[in-house]
């Protein structure tokens, strides 16, 4: 098993036929994603890798069934491709672009909410790498060898910081079920807290591991979710020791700019919560060992 | 993308904030002439930097007579301003904004925030203004009154007008705040903000409410849409190696370090510059070259980091996703050549074993390291001096 997505799920790209669209496509396709189509508004009716492309994402649902999507829409267009995503009933929508402004995807949080909980679509992104499952789909822009099918979940903000934890964990012989990546803006679509919970269902997922970075409130949300919901091991990490406050740490949401929203202060909580927090990014595989065999 | 006081100001009266008359002024006969005109008989002479809790050091200068704000003027233009938000190495002055002088009754606070917990804007306000808001919630937490904003709605005159009778305000002053906070809330949507504080927002004797400081930031991923604020920008109080970075597409942030990091992704130049604390050694910076990093922008990272005199080691840590290390292996080996310090270079991801080869082929001393931490305890060694094979 996996979370979010897996061999079987149908998918397709908003923005399909855009040159970095088009080269992660591929490389989603090689590496066994069921991609059924695209969506570019007036290239409808054609082809694109050996797939229909389509003018509105309902029309490609109604025709592929498609059930997720993997959204490359540039920044001023991307709060809309995400309602248009919603609107069609898609259960999921990745989305990778950055610079999207905070007050659009505000605007799509709440847009979201029409929908009753169990129809509403689940949004992962934006500035994130994507989602991977293991040997199975590949939902973003991940190197894909560096994920070893295996039993450990991994969220984190950051795309790279999630690469260095799958490589260190490979390294070690530790798989992985699904990576997922939230992204390192300010609004996320999907948080820790949301993850988590998917985990702690799959009975795959022996333990995850959860990497965090300085500002806002959702790695001392979830780590207080675990401590009481949580019977699988947790791991912990947050980038950003070093980060001087107020200044921005490259993601807009990197930035120290409230009480908590330090590293040092989010370590602090997650130890308190009983994750096994990670000493240092060098030593997130060593943990994760840990912390497997510590309910072996 | 922060602003000066004046143009939060100009921009916020254009939605109906009232505000004291004023005019900026760039030199000392410039201030004299914007208080002459401006009329009245005391004036506020105000440092324009970017950074609260300018009046506690000395960036605000109340004066009687036109050679007072001569003098004033004088004493602030080009002086380097320290307050408790610039850090010790201050800011200088190079703008003045000269005001017409407000003798008030109370000081309140308001402020408007974007709530990344309720993902929503959240609106604070209290009758303890002229202290910062920090300082508020520590001394007086029960005076803060706060109003969270449906977005789907906006802002409602009802939850302006509990705002404002719960600030103790009179009827007729009620009436004015309630447009002063409408006024913010329109601006802060309107222009895409992050941030509006006035503070203080004051209450004068014949009942006038009026923004007597103002402070706006908005969101970088918003200006392509809102020329009339991206025109606003003061490259004066823009860090010159940050706005150099920002040219090339490249993040960075400088810190007080010796080993110079550039790293592919804001997690993990964090995570990096993290490790290297971890192993006893001192990052001199930030820097993300991004995806996409091309030899040429690699080549300006490395320019910008040996910009700094302290950097006494470079580490090069690159794991490629959406980026090529061969690609990457390329700038690297261009920009090492003739290099003053040692360098340490860890590739991983997409085209490693490609990227690894350049770098082992080219004849030059590049230490590799194919662990973080490995890399990490290499560039703390060597920064201290340190002769690596």
């Amino acid at each position: 098993m996996s979370i979010l997505i897996d061999q079987k799920t149908r998918v397709i790209v908003q923005g399909f036929t855009g040159d970095k669209a088009s080269f992660h496509a591929k490389e989603m396709i090689e590496y066994g994603t069921n991609v059924v189509g695209g969506v570019t508004p007036g290239k409808g009716g054609k082809t694109h890798l050996e797939r229909p492309v389509f003018n509105t994402v309902r029309e490609a649902v109604e025709a592929t069934g498609a059930q997720a999507s993997l959204a490359f829409v540039p920044p001023p267009y991307a709060a809309d491709a995400l309602m248009e995503a919603a609107d069609a009933g898609l259960e999921l929508v990745c989305i990778i672009t950055d610079g999207i402004p905070s007050q659009d995807m505000m605007r799509v949080k709440r847009y979201l909410r029409r929908y009753p909980k169990e129809k509403r679509t689940t949004i992962v992104g934006p500035n994130c790498a994507g989602i991977i499952s293991a040997g199975k789909a590949m939902l973003g822009i991940m190197p894909s060898n560096i994920y070893m099918p295996g039993n450990v979940g991994i969220v984190s903000r950051s795309g790279t910081l999630g690469y260095e934890a799958a490589a260190q964990m490979k390294a070690l012989g530790i798989g992985v079920t699904t990576s997922v990546g939230i992204g390192g803006d300010p609004i996320n679509g999907s948080s820790f807290l949301d993850h988590m919970a998917r985990f702690e269902e799959d009975p795959d997922t022996r333990a995850v591991v959860m990497i965090g970075e300085i500002g806002g409130p959702q790695e001392a949300e979830a780590s207080a979710w675990i401590k009481e919901n949580m019977s699988k091991p947790v791991v912990g990490y947050v980038a950003g020791m070093t980060a001087p406050k107020g200044r921005r740490m490259g993601h807009a949401g990197a930035i120290i700019s409230a009480a908590g929203d330090t590293a040092a202060e989010k370590a602090e909580i997650m130890a308190s919560f009983g994750l096994f927090v990670a000493p240092s990014a060098a030593e997130l595989g060593a943990t994760v060992a840990r912390a497997l065999a510590s309910v072996s | 993308m922060d602003i000066h006081e004046y143009q939060a100001k100009s921009l916020l009266s254009g939605f109906g904030v009232v505000v004291p008359p004023g005019g900026v002024a760039y030199s000392p006969d410039q201030a004299v002439y914007v208080a002459t005109e401006l009329g009245g008989s005391h004036w506020a002479v105000k440092a324009q930097i970017h950074s609260g809790g300018r009046g506690k050091a000395g960036g605000v200068k109340l004066c009687r007579t036109y050679h007072d704000v001569q003098e004033a003027a004088q004493a602030m233009l080009g002086a380097r301003l320290v307050t408790n938000q610039t850090g010790p190495e201050g800011k200088v002055v190079h703008r003045l904004y000269v005001e017409r002088a407000t003798a008030f009754e109370r000081e309140l606070y308001l402020g408007f925030v974007l709530d990344r917990k309720a993902e929503r804007i959240r609106v604070i306000a209290s009758a303890e203004g002229g202290m910062e808001i920090e300082e508020i919630a520590h001394s007086k937490p029960e005076s803060i009154l706060q109003i969270e904003v449906e977005p789907a709605v906006g802002l409602q005159p009802f939850q302006a007008r509990q705002l404002a009778f719960g600030l103790g305000l009179n009827l007729k002053q009620v009436s004015q705040a309630v447009a002063i906070i409408l006024g913010c809330y329109r601006a802060f949507r309107d222009l895409d903000a992050t941030m509006v504080e006035i503070n203080p927002l004051v209450v004068t004797k014949d009942d006038q409410v009026i923004a007597l400081d103002a402070k706006m930031s908005f969101d970088d991923n918003a200006l392509f849409r809102r020329p009339q604020v991206s025109e606003m920008r003061d490259p004066a109080e823009e860090d010159p190696r940050e706005a150099q970075a920002a040219e090339h597409g490249l993040n960075y942030v400088g810190l007080n370090g010796d080993i110079g990091c550039i790293i592919n992704g804001a997690g993990l130049a964090m995570a990096t510059m993290d490790t290297i604390k971890y192993c006893g050694g001192e990052p001199a910076n930030f820097l993300d070259v991004g995806g996409g990093a091309s030899p040429e922008r690699v080549g300006a990272a490395f320019r910008l980091v040996l910009s700094d005199r302290n950097v006494k080691c470079i580490l090069v840590n690159i794991f490629a996703g959406i980026n090529r290390c061969d690609w990457v292996a390329q700038g690297v080996v261009q920009a090492a050549q003739g290099l003053g310090v040692p360098l340490v270079v860890r590739l991983a991801g997409t085209n490693v074993a490609e990227g690894q080869k350049i770098i082992r082929e080219c004849g030059l001393p590049i230490i590799t390291a194919d662990s973080l931490m490995e890399a990490c305890e290499k560039a703390v060694a060597l920064a201290r001096g340190a002769r690596l094979a």
